[in-house]
């Protein structure tokens, strides 16, 4: 099975919905493609923001990416993944990142999406500072985050369909 | 042993540098160990290793933990807990 792995760690834009048909274009065995885009809101706990700037580790940002493609194409029958995650400066209502997944089922898409987005959450090395109001603040880690990305770590290695 | 060091997020501003090179003495051993050292070379340093517990590293572009050895690190990196995505 041919696999299409794409990740790029880029300062400007991108067109999530041309990537997604990117992964699909001239191939009949894929009958489920299953995109999520991280977008920017315009307020933070109630207050308004006037943008995010992402900080990275350039060449550790695509290594640790790319490992955790390679996994999810070894745990789900995936036929393409492409990463894209964005850093500097972005304003509210742009693009943050996106992960889509093909297959030709639903199961391993939405599984292994969302598997990509619980590691990419905790273990990719980006960094959200928020600017409002003439100064900038760090955003903290959720343990949440750490909670999703822990039960991919199951003995059994797949979380069943709920 | 030389070593590549470098700081992103908020302990890049703590230490006041992106990056640079320093030579470990032989007594440090491990990521702790080298936090504990780095954080007796200034107030700075102190700042920015006052919660080693919450600091993140990375040798050579892998993440490790506290006691991980140093090793043949060439690059060895601190950071806060991760929020991209």
């Amino acid at each position: 099975m041919t696999v299409s792995t794409t990740v790029r760690i880029q300062r400007d834009a991108f067109d999530a919905a041309a990537e997604g048909t990117k992964l699909t274009r001239g191939r009949t065995d894929i009958g489920a493609l299953v995109t999520f885009t991280g977008i920017c809101r315009g307020a933070e706990a109630g207050e308004p923001i006037d943008a995010l700037t992402l900080e990275h580790y350039p060449g550790m940002a695509e290594a640790e990416i790319e490992r955790h493609v390679a996994e999810a194409v070894q745990r789900w029958p995936l036929m393409g993944v492409t990463v894209i995650h964005r850093f500097g400066r972005i304003a509210p209502g742009e693009d943050i990142m996106m992960v889509a997944t093909a297959s030709s089922h639903r199961e391993a898409a939405f599984a292994a999406a969302e598997f990509l987005m619980d590691y990419l959450k905790t273990r990719a090395p980006f960094w959200k500072q928020v600017d409002k109001a003439g100064s900038t603040d760090w955003v903290e880690a959720k343990a949440a985050d750490d909670t999703a990305a822990d039960r991919w770590d199951s003995p059994r290695g797949q979380r069943r369909a709920e | 042993m030389t070593i590549t060091l470098r700081y992103f997020a908020w302990v890049r501003e703590r230490i006041g540098k992106t990056e640079e090179v320093v030579e470990v003495p032989p007594a440090v051993g491990t990521i702790g160990e080298l936090m504990t050292w780095l954080a007796s070379r200034g107030e700075e340093y102190a700042h920015a290793f006052e919660n080693p517990k919450i600091i993140r590293a990375a040798i050579d572009r892998t993440h490790v933990k506290a006691q991980a050895p140093i090793g043949k690190a060439r690059e060895i990196a601190f950071f806060p807990p991760m929020t991209g995505g």
